[in-house]
């Protein structure tokens, strides 16, 4: 594996001015002049209605795709996409796809452990040892031998985030983590997803810094630290939860699910 | 929304942006043109790529990737012999059959080994051992790696740093290489075996020793060399040809049947003109 190539004081992500291009077509630019600083351990929530490019923004962060435009560092070393040069930095960020994207010809376990099977050169079974504790704490152990196909998309998303986790990233990007979901899970992600921030087990104990997308804020009060919204082609930050309360701006009440003259309690 | 709605705005500018030409005969031409000669580099920039992975990873994530390439081995090759055997059994009574009737007319029943040798292992059996694997296997490949970058698993891969070349391409392709030149070599042992059966059944005075001295007196060092040429590159190409259309490009899963049809006949086409080549190069030597 590469060695990583950045500097640890600076902060994880950092978007100067940086247009983001839908993936199917990078000729269409969707956001435009982004300005965005993500500092290590913060746990952000981007706000945006369905179908309006959250996920190409998600994975523009991720570096799977490249800015159109402008500057984007990853610790502080420039970075358009992580080809293999950048392999060591790529493996610090786990991404949870919107629909899990599990492969799905492989177990719940053997997705879970394809990451670092491949990338530790592990057999089958000394992987299967490694990625048992994850499982365990994912609730996952039960359905580890079960394909994609015979699960329920909670525990496909589930499995996608066991798979994110897996090389124990630094950085954790969800795409819509909670969309489709029922109350239990939600419940449990929410959960999790605090525990992670904090700092895991699985982690080391180090706290892992969290970028989420979601199409509704109210399941993220107490949760996120930081929100922010993609509305008409920008990237606007609203701050502390408190403040997307008291915002007057209508996308921001939509996403609350509130009249705009209603006020809610912080 | 407002979102929404300038989304729906900027596809309507890329509908647009790609409305067909006023069907005219020359438009319809150059249209045709231009997409083979695009889908000809895409091809030949994807076999590159393909070919600098295979040579750079060979031993990366070797026990991830090697029990894949014995997979392959196993889909493109193993498992299609019983079908293989079959059709090699049916070749040789054919050829053999045909060429009998012409042959004893003509008094030249000593000239079948040389019959043999120049259709069916010159021509007929790699050829038609890359068609086969090309509807049996090549098809599977589009439509599984198709299916693949539909459900969004290829996005997956990149994004646990997995190169998706070395993680699907990689294996398939060096599974059809090696499955169709291994598939070619039973071919031909089985259908000059089954002709021979059927010149013995024929009772033909022909024996064995004589059958066989023929054949080997038909072959040449070239022959060899050009035959495992051939199907390492039929089976190269096959691979690199599926694996293309299912996976160099963004695809909805609505897209993966007409995909694989085309994929199949770009196969053949490919097939052909590879055929082609190594004729002119045996011409010339």
């Amino acid at each position: 594996m590469n060695e990583k190539t950045t500097n640890e004081m600076a902060p994880p992500i950092e978007m100067n001015g940086v247009d983001v291009a839908a993936m199917q077509d990078p000729a269409c630019i969707l956001f435009k002049n982004i300005h965005w600083t993500v500092a290590q351990g913060e746990f952000w929530v981007v706000g945006a209605p369905q179908h309006s490019g959250k996920s190409d923004f998600l994975m523009t962060t991720a570096g799977l795709i490249p800015p159109a435009a402008g500057s984007y560092k990853f610790y502080g070393n420039e970075t358009r996409i992580f080809d293999e040069s950048r392999l060591a930095d790529r493996l610090r960020m786990g991404f949870v796809f919107e629909h899990a994207e599990l492969f799905h010809y492989l177990t719940v376990a053997e997705n879970v452990a394809l990451p670092l099977r491949y990338h530790s050169n592990l057999k089958a079974e000394e992987a299967a040892e490694v990625i048992d504790p994850l499982l365990e704490i994912t609730h996952l152990k039960p359905i580890a031998d079960v394909k994609p196909a015979n699960l329920p998309g909670n525990w496909h998303k589930r499995a996608g985030l066991a798979r994110a986790l897996s090389l124990q990233p630094d950085i954790l990007l969800a795409d819509n983590p909670l969309g489709a979901l029922d109350a239990r899970h939600s419940c449990w992600w929410l959960q999790f997803l605090d525990s992670l921030s904090k700092g895991h087990k699985w982690l080391r104990e180090k706290p892992l810094t969290i970028m989420v997308t979601t199409d509704d804020f109210r399941p993220w009060r107490g949760h996120g630290r930081k929100f922010a919204l993609l509305k008409d082609n920008s990237f606007v930050v609203i701050g502390s939860w408190s403040e997307v309360v008291s915002a007057k701006e209508p996308l921001v009440r939509e996403l609350l699910a509130t009249p705009v003259e209603e006020n809610i309690e912080p | 929304m407002q979102g929404d709605l300038s989304k729906v705005l900027r596809l309507e500018k890329l509908w647009l942006r790609r409305a067909p030409l006023p069907k005219t005969y020359t438009d319809f031409l150059g249209r045709k043109l231009f997409a083979f000669l695009l889908t000809a580099q895409g091809i030949g920039a994807f076999g590159l790529i393909t070919l600098g992975v295979i040579v750079r990873k060979f031993n990366a994530a070797s026990n991830v990737i090697h029990p894949m390439v014995r997979r392959e081995i196993s889909r493109a090759g193993t498992r299609l012999l019983p079908m293989f055997f079959f059709v090699a059994i049916v070749l040789g009574f054919l050829v053999i059959g045909q060429t009998m009737a012409v042959a004893a007319r003509l008094g030249a029943i000593n000239y079948i080994g040389t019959i043999m040798v120049t259709v069916v292992v010159r021509e007929l059996g790699p050829l038609l051992v890359a068609v086969l694997t090309l509807a049996r296997v090549g098809a599977a490949n589009v439509i599984e790696l198709g299916t693949s970058r539909a459900l969004g698993e290829v996005e997956a891969l990149e994004a646990s740093g997995i190169d998706p070349v070395h993680y699907l391409v990689a294996p398939r392709v060096l599974g059809m290489t090696l499955g169709v030149f291994s598939l070619t070599v039973y071919l031909i042992l089985a259908a000059l075996a089954s002709g021979y059966l059927f010149i013995f059944l024929q009772s033909v005075p022909l024996t064995p020793t004589a059958y066989c001295s023929e054949i080997a007196g038909s072959l040449t060092w070239l022959d060899f060399v050009l035959l495992a040429l051939k199907t390492c590159a039929f089976g190269f190409f096959i691979g690199i040809v599926t694996c293309y259309h299912g996976l160099a490009q963004p695809l909805r899963l609505e897209d993966v049947s007409r995909v694989a049809v085309r994929a199949v006949s770009q196969g053949i086409i490919v097939c052909v003109l590879i055929d082609a080549l190594f004729f002119l190069i045996s011409l010339g030597a």
